[in-house]
């Protein structure tokens, strides 16, 4: 089992609909968030292109944050989701400062915070969040080790990129294109 | 010098000491659903709500946390508004209720010591002034003297206390400035309006076309959710805007028209369409009326010609105009939303609907369906009394093909003048802002002075509260019954609202603010329900279903009460208009005295050193309404200026750097503006959010955040047809020192 996502750029609008709705599904406090947005515009007027994607932490096989972390906090939990016990959370910061795609942030109860992916509503056979809430549809969530997902059918389909795929990490956070 | 009548008063000098309502939950929930489909720990209950803070109003169902508190709302899976999936605001909902900024008990102005001053009053203390006040204009003036402002659910029983009292000047902003020109432009040409939820078939369309509409910025939920689906299907969109917007981006051709020269573009296609044989000859020759002088009327409105105006290439308008006749009908030139910009709007947006006719969309899939819509009789009541005048008696002659009350002709006919047969004496102002919603706030403040009485009922310290006399705390959407949502959709539909919790503070929802007027007012043969419980089961019952279904259920998709989404090829249709056919040539507008067919006139553009002022929408907020809501300004707190890098270099502006804006009249803003350098914007404009630079204090987190494009909207272009408020022809320069600071200040 891989879960994976999978953000088509075509579609997203950028309206920051996954970043409210993750923060109320996981009770975010206001002032932080686990996923957002990013536009990129190139060229000059008229001659134009922009590019917009919903971010969030990568989940990568090869997660430097799970290499740093000194306490074990940090972890892989099924399917490969990149996980934090908050318990066993120092709040030292060495993950956040490891990840290439500024995932984390320091909660202010202490402990460091990220995108789980829901696993608590994965575990029930939801999407996560901020895919169930997208007005555009255009965020893909699965299994990619089933070949029937949502997120396998639509690699299969479209041309896609990963962020930084120089840095090793092996992100599973694939954007449409 | 005497102090002004209507001082504005800020809220926040007096430190509320609302009480906090906790009613014994056991009781409370009783409408709400316990069920097992989902487990038991992600919530204690879900009750069914219409979201509040938009207009779509998508249902949902609201979830609470362990602590028996509001946790989340989530779209309703059998709502076609939304499709189980709400938009940012929506979704953000939640903060209109945890506001800590929201009014939280009724205020009475005062005069004390000579000072005026909002005091703390119990609700039968501040109803009583509202019913004293009332019964004394009528006394003097007539009761058509008062008018009610809304754009809120609960302005509805609003409506219902004003008709019974005996006036029926009921309007909303949403009219005259906003969508108003295109309803009047439809009915001229196909005798029936848009409307909403758009009837736009877009989730079927092969091309849809966008005159500066920023669908994907305005969040219109069903209409984003449908053009990401066009995008899926491989349909080409054509975006027309100044601006390299949001949906520009996801365009296969953007048009960066020059502002204000939309008419031109919209000629050059028609004479395209109709010169190169691209019209829908069939579905033109059996519907259309006034073909063949609109033929000759666009004669010489070439692409060429148009070029000159517009800046757009002759052959763009040529491929464009072909897409579009090849994907007929499946063909959406979008009539937008928000279009009351140069003062020739209605006649904008005939254009478009000529071209709709011409590629035979209306009516068709993938261009225009026919919606349907749920009806719920009205809960016996008397006659209403006729008002012996209307709004329009107060100009006569002007404005008749208006559909609804124009919000700014009341405003206008609020400040006395001689030639005027009425003049309105008191306001009741519902879930609208004025100050930022009616173009030229001076206007509104000297009409406002003009007052005998106004009443604001709002949920949140609004500009607009501080001129009132009363002001009426309302509890939030999720704590309120509302009428049921009845909004046209493909097929009918009813969606209910019911409170989620008690409401906070000593808040009330308006059926129970008006059902205890009523009483005071000698009103209450009008209102014969006991409860809201009550008069909506009343309803829900003669059309099948009930309170106790709906409080289960949310939202109940009736069957359509004809087969006819879409008309049948080349059926007989009789259109409501004069001809009974779709009037290319507006016989209407010609009785009238207006030109029967659009003309290209052109509008003044901005001098040396000044840029033209555009505004629009960001996903996460609706109008100035939701500027202080802590989890979308979590999203965006402020708004930003957005500058071409050329204007940029030529003033020295660095990226986040303030400026202050001055206008075309010598306005300037209250507050600074950062700046924001993008490609995105022409070098002949500038353009920023609407709804920022909030002045009331008691909005803590908004107060002084960005600048107001309303007080930069001085110049306004009265449409001459319907009253809309053109409101996109300002100008403004920038202030890099504050101008507000005095000499001495400067100095230091």
């Amino acid at each position: 089992m891989r879960y994976a996502m999978a953000v088509d750029t075509k579609k997203c609008v950028g309206c920051s609909d996954c970043v409210v709705a993750c923060q109320t599904e996981n009770n975010v406090p206001i002032g932080y968030c686990r996923d957002w947005i990013v536009e990129v515009t190139d060229g000059t007027y008229p001659q134009l292109e922009m590019e917009i994607r919903s971010e969030r932490c990568n989940h990568c096989d090869n997660s430097p944050c799970v290499r740093c972390c000194p306490t074990g906090a940090s972890h892989y939990s099924d399917g490969g989701i990149v996980l934090v016990t908050k318990d066993m959370c120092i709040g030292c910061g060495a993950c956040i400062a490891s990840c290439p795609y500024d995932a984390r942030y320091p909660h202010p109860d202490g402990y460091v915070d990220k995108c789980t992916f829901c696993i608590h509503r994965v575990q029930k056979g939801q999407n996560p969040a901020c895919v169930e809430v997208c007005p555009t549809k255009c965020l893909y969530f699965g299994d990619l080790d089933d070949p029937n997902s949502d997120v396998s059918n639509v690699l299969k389909k479209r041309k896609f990129k990963t962020l930084i795929p120089e840095a090793g990490t092996k992100p599973q956070l694939y954007f449409l294109i | 010098m005497g102090q002004s009548r209507r001082e504005f008063l800020k809220i926040a000098g007096l430190g509320f000491g609302g009480i906090a309502v906790t009613a014994p939950l056991i009781n409370w929930a009783n409408g709400a659903i316990n069920t097992d489909r989902l487990p038991a720990e992600d919530f204690i209950s879900r009750t069914p709500t219409y979201c509040e803070i938009c207009f779509w109003k998508c249902a949902g169902w609201v979830y609470k946390n362990e602590k028996n508190d509001i946790w989340k709302i989530i779209g309703n899976d059998d709502d076609q508004h939304c499709n189980g999936r709400l938009c940012p605001r929506g979704t953000g909902g939640v903060g209109m209720y945890y506001d800590e900024d929201r009014l939280k008990t009724p205020l009475i102005r005062k005069t004390i010591n000579g000072k005026q001053q909002f005091v703390e009053a119990s609700w039968d203390e501040a109803l009583t002034v509202v019913a004293e006040n009332l019964a004394k204009i009528r006394a003097e003036h007539g009761p058509e003297c008062v008018a009610l402002f809304t754009h809120g659910s609960g302005g509805k029983f609003f409506g219902d206390l004003l008709n019974a009292y005996g006036s029926n000047s009921i309007t909303a902003p949403s009219f005259a400035q906003c969508r108003g020109p295109r309803e009047v432009a439809f009915m001229s040409t196909f005798g029936d309006v848009i409307a909403s939820p758009e009837r736009t078939d877009i989730r079927d369309t092969k091309c849809l076309v966008l005159i500066g509409s920023h669908i994907g910025e305005n969040m219109h939920n069903g209409q984003v959710q449908e053009m990401s689906d066009a995008i899926d299907k491989g349909a080409t969109i054509i975006t027309v805007d100044p601006r390299f917007s949001t949906a520009a981006s996801k365009s296969k051709y953007w048009l960066p028209i020059k502002p204000a020269t939309d008419i031109a573009l919209l000629l050059a296609w028609t004479h395209e369409i109709i010169y190169n044989d691209w019209y829908d000859k069939k579905y033109v020759e059996k519907y259309c009326y006034g073909f063949d002088e609109l033929k000759e009327h666009v004669k010489t409105f070439t692409p060429e010609w148009a070029y000159g105006i517009t800046t757009i290439k002759p052959h763009i308008i040529r491929e464009t105009a072909k897409e579009m006749a090849n994907a007929s009908p499946a063909v959406i030139v979008h009539p937008g939303r928000h279009v009351t910009w140069y003062g020739d709007d209605t006649q904008r947006l005939r254009a478009v609907a000529i071209l709709n006719a011409l590629l035979g969309s209306w009516g068709r899939r993938g261009g225009f369906y026919n919606p349907d819509r749920a009806s719920l009789p009205s809960y016996p009541h008397p006659e209403f009394p006729k008002p012996s005048k209307t709004w329009r008696d107060a100009h006569p002659g002007l404005y008749n093909l208006a559909l609804e009350v124009v919000a700014n002709d009341i405003c206008d006919s609020t400040i006395p003048s001689p030639d005027r047969a009425c003049n309105f004496k008191g306001w009741i102002v519902n879930g609208t802002n004025l100050i930022f919603t009616l173009p030229d706030q001076r206007k509104t403040l000297q009409a406002i002075q003009n007052l005998e009485f106004m009443v604001v009922i709002d949920t949140m310290p609004m500009e607009i509260t501080g001129y009132a006399d009363v002001i009426l705390p309302e509890c939030t959407y999720l704590e309120r019954y509302d009428y049921c949502r009845t909004d046209q959709n493909r097929q009918p539909s009813i969606a209910l609202r019911m409170p989620a919790t008690p409401p906070k503070y000593d808040s009330k929802p308006s059926w129970w603010m008006v059902k205890e007027l009523s009483k005071k007012m000698g009103l209450e043969q009008y209102f014969q329900w006991n409860n809201i419980e009550e008069l909506l089961d009343w309803q829900l019952k003669q059309v099948g279903s009930s309170l106790e279904e709906m409080q289960r259920i949310g939202v109940k998709n009736l069957p359509r009460t004809d087969d006819y989404l879409y008309s049948g090829d080349g059926e007989d249709i009789e259109f409501n208009t004069n001809t009974g056919k779709i009037e290319l040539f507006a016989t209407d507008l010609q009785n009238e005295g207006f030109d029967p067919m659009p003309v290209y006139t052109p509008h003044p553009e901005p001098q040396a050193g000044f840029y033209r002022l555009n505004y629009g929408r960001n996903p996460a907020h609706t109008f100035s309404r939701t500027a202080n809501n802590p989890n979308l300004t979590d999203l965006l707190d402020e708004n930003t200026l957005w500058v071409n890098p050329i204007v940029a270099k030529e003033w020295g502006l660095k990226p986040g750097q303030p400026v202050w804006l001055e206008n075309q009249d010598g306005i300037i803003s209250t507050f600074a503006i950062k700046v924001r350098i993008t490609e995105r914007i022409r070098h002949d404009s500038v353009y920023m959010v609407h709804g920022f630079g909030h002045t009331e204090k008691q909005l803590t987190r908004s107060y002084g955040k960005g600048i107001s494009d309303t007080e930069m909207i001085t110049n306004v272009m009265t449409d001459p047809i319907m009253g809309g408020t053109g409101m996109r022809g300002n100008f403004v320069t920038f202030k890099l020192e504050n101008p507000h600071l005095t000499k001495k200040e400067v100095a230091s």
